[in-house]
């Protein structure tokens, strides 16, 4: 293996026949997870090992921009994981600048999540037409661009609203107060119907608006691929959160470089060093609250467009630990490990246990009959309960519980980070 | 408007002298630990949770076998303190003594294990129900014995009426003129016993009112079930405070919590007393669960969370570490959650109900955090630099 790390030529040609192999694979059989999980194991090795830049440049080009989209025609759930998995991505990068960037454990992640997808779910569905006085709801689709900005500040509002009370708090306080007012966010959504319907209550909003996207089909008219509405608004979503995602990285490790950065992490180490090195420690935890909260306000008003519909079971406790659990395994503070971890956690929730279920129900159904000799089991007796995909707070808890007794700096760490984390107490 | 709002008042009350018991119950569990470790141990709404299901195994299993319903109450006591004892012993040694060991100086390592063997647990009760009964929702038998109610004599009513607003009146008092104190600084403020007078004084103001405009009798009635929480909850406050303060046991724990190392030259093992400490505050809350499930009949692998949260929010507001306070903490915020939930519809004109009830607890919490986070009892402590 060391060996291998150390013949750049040899590597390369490793990863460029495995993209191309397994690239074909997944072509072949888009409905293959296999196939789908080896091409994304391609990517990532790609992004890690030490190979030439425009090699790591054609290898995600082809797999993201190529292979994927012509594989999620044929099975549109390609498409779907995607979306999600950048939707989560951009969400674990911004509570990774809370989280892992400035040590604030912000258990409420989720609120601003909905403050975004609210945001464009009352002005783009005729909902707003319940408290405003002007009867011009929806807004036309085209809006959408400007209700992401707008989603963007009011979910950094709510960050300076939310944490400047619970921002002068410490560490454990901090946690539960953010899950207080996390689930303060929730109950006010379900509620909101009466006296004034806001929010339309526990119902949720439905049609929302979504973008228009005649231009996107006309560009692929001109070079002959021809597609549905319904067939491109998948395709629309995926190169969009690409896009997002760009931006988000990008705007993230400026960040970690930029002053704000290195007062974040002065802050994680130790806060009263840094207070007593000219931090002002409530305005920058702000900063850092706001940030991480204008990531996922943007996310939601995607996220509304995208489901068409928004309701607060969306929005709940799961929602918020399961982004927590994205960056503590990709490792807290590292933004390659912030999205690995997204991916991850979205695989794996969205595809995995899915099939787990799916796989012991076709078991089940089929009365299958386990014989090894000296123990006998008979399928059909498969309690109905045992279904891997409803399992999901037992899978994140043990991640949680497992990376933070081996390995708590996380898979992709930080380097600041293990020192921290493997220091003698 | 007014007369409903006074008349409902005792039954509100008395509902939230119950609601307060059993979250002092359970905030004792978090007390404990957090007195030892410093640690928010959020496992222990689902250790509560592991008890509870526990208890109602028991109830129905041995509903045909055991004929006396007070016997079958206690071995469901006993064998759901027991597992939520078994399951906080398994957590410490399991997920919490590997960190310990290891010796992280960040904080936020022991918390998310916290949080990850919370969230383990509910799953795992759920498999384990699952895979038992092919469904996760278990129901309490209802007893005849435990559904009656009692009438309380006008006197004892007017009497529990009395000391409850007592305290109450107290407590809002204190902390009014700890916030008076607080604001204009240097001002004086009122003495001991003057707080004791104005809160006597208000009460007494109160029932008269209460007599003027009612003219009837109380006709206050609580149910055994609600007896037997009152009963057991002050039993175990009382011998939980014996045994902090008079056994070898409890000094062993106070030690540890106050410096470990020096505990340790001392010839305290830590490791034993912290899992001595989990075993009590986990049997503490499986008791509680047990009770719960006797009041409130349907549990399940989720019931936890939000009684967990709330009686987490009980102890920090008595003062997290003290063992009393968690007992006021407790009734206060059963009181308030009561109050708030029964009269928030009748004055905001059913604008806002009792879902509102939940954001109360927390805007309580978040409240007591910013402006007194020693809690009602406690000492301010200072910063560890």
């Amino acid at each position: 293996m060391k060996k291998l790390r150390e013949n750049p030529a040899l590597l390369s040609l490793i990863i460029a026949v495995s993209a191309v192999v397994f690239g074909y694979w997944l072509l072949k059989n888009p409905s293959s997870t296999l196939a789908f999980l080896f091409t994304l194991g391609t990517l990532l090795a790609a992004f890690l090992q030490p190979i030439p830049r425009w090699l790591k440049v054609l290898v995600g080009g082809a797999i993201l921009l190529l292979i994927l989209p012509i594989a999620g025609f044929k099975n549109s759930f390609l498409f779907e994981l995607g979306i999600q998995t950048g939707i989560y991505s951009a969400m674990a990068l911004g509570l990774n600048v809370v989280v892992g960037l400035a040590g604030l454990l912000d258990l409420g992640y989720a609120a601003f999540f909905a403050v975004g997808a609210y945001t464009w779910a009352i002005f783009g569905s005729s909902q707003a037409n319940n408290f405003m006085p002007w009867k011009i709801f929806p807004l036309p689709g085209a809006y959408f661009y400007l209700f992401m900005l707008v989603a963007v500040v009011m979910a950094a509002i709510t960050g300076v609203i939310i944490g400047s009370p619970a921002l002068r708090l410490k560490g454990d306080y901090l946690a539960i107060v953010t899950l207080g007012l996390g689930e303060m966010v929730r109950v006010l959504a379900n509620n909101l119907d009466h006296p004034i319907n806001i929010t339309n209550g526990p119902q949720g909003i439905t049609p929302i608006q979504r973008p228009p996207i005649d231009w996107f089909i006309a560009i692929f008219d001109k070079f002959g691929i021809h597609m549905s509405r319904a067939e491109a608004y998948p395709l629309f979503f995926y190169l969009l959160v690409l896009v997002i995602i760009g931006i988000v990285t990008l705007v993230n490790f400026n960040l970690d470089r930029s002053r704000f950065g290195r007062a974040w992490i002065a802050i994680r180490e130790d806060e009263i060093a840094a207070r007593a090195m000219g931090i002002p420690l409530l305005p920058t935890k702000l900063l850092a609250f706001a940030t991480g909260a204008s990531f996922s306000g943007a996310m939601g008003a995607l996220f509304a467009a995208k489901q068409l519909y928004v309701s607060p079971e969306s929005f709940t406790l799961i929602q918020s630990i399961m982004i927590l659990v994205m960056v503590i395994l990709g490792g807290m503070g590292s933004i390659p490990g912030a999205i690995l971890g997204a991916a991850t956690v979205t695989i794996l929730n969205v595809d995995l246990l899915k099939a787990a279920s799916d796989y012991l129900n076709d078991l089940r159904n089929a009365g299958f009959t386990l014989d090894l000799g000296f123990f006998k089991y008979n399928f059909a007796n498969l309690p109905n309960q045992l279904e891997p995909a409803k399992y999901e707070r037992m899978v994140f808890g043990l991640i949680l519980i497992l990376m933070m007794i081996y390995r708590p700096e996380g898979i992709l760490p930080e380097r600041r980070h293990v020192i921290e984390m493997k220091e003698e107490a | 408007m007014l007369d409903v709002l006074i008349q409902l008042l005792p039954s509100v009350l008395l509902e939230g002298l119950i609601l307060g018991f059993v979250y002092a119950m359970i905030a004792l569990g978090y007390t404990m630990v957090y007195g030892v470790l410093e640690l928010i141990n959020f496992a222990h709404s689902e250790i509560f949770m592991s008890g509870a299901i526990a208890g109602a195994e028991t109830f129905i299993l041995l509903k045909s076998v055991v004929p006396n319903a007070f016997l079958l109450l206690t071995l469901a006591v006993l064998i759901g303190g027991g597992v939520a004892a078994l399951v906080a012993i398994l957590v410490e040694r399991l997920a919490y003594r590997p960190l310990r060991k290891r010796g992280t100086t960040n904080r936020l390592v022991p918390l998310i294990t916290a949080i990850g063997v919370s969230f383990f647990l509910q799953d795992l009760a759920r498999l384990i129900e699952g895979l038992w009964h092919n469904a996760f929702y278990r129901r309490y038998p209802t007893f005849n014995v435990f559904e009656k109610s009692y009438t309380i004599p006008n006197l004892i009513g007017y009497l529990v009426i009395a000391i409850t607003l007592l305290v109450f009146f107290w407590v809002l008092i204190y902390f009014f003129d700890w916030l008076y104190k607080t604001l204009a600084k240097g001002k004086a403020g009122l003495g001991p016993r003057t707080r004791w007078y104005a809160a006597a004084a208000l009460t007494l103001l109160f029932l008269v009112l209460y007599r003027a405009i009612i003219f009837t009798d109380l006709g206050m009635t609580i149910q055994m079930k609600s007896i037997l929480v009152i009963v057991v909850s002050l039993a175990m406050l009382y011998g939980l405070n014996w045994l902090v303060h008079k056994t070898k046991l409890g000094i062993a724990i106070r030690a540890v919590a106050q410096d470990m190392q020096t505990a340790a030259l001392m010839g305290i093992d830590p490791d034993t007393i912290i899992s001595r400490t989990f075993l009590i505050g986990g049997f503490l809350g499986g008791v509680a669960g047990v009770l719960f499930g006797l009041l409130y009949t349907l549990v399940h692998p989720y019931v936890g969370f939000i009684p967990g949260i709330k009686a987490f929010t009980a102890a920090v507001l008595g003062g997290i570490g003290n063992i009393t306070g968690a007992a006021v903490g407790g009734l206060v915020l059963g009181m308030l959650e009561m109050l708030g939930g029964t009269y928030l519809t009748f004055l905001t004109d059913g604008a806002m109900g009792t879902e509102y009830k939940d954001i109360l607890a927390f805007a309580i919490l978040i409240f007591i955090l910013l402006f007194r986070p020693q809690g009602i009892i406690g000492q301010q402590l200072g910063e560890k630099v």
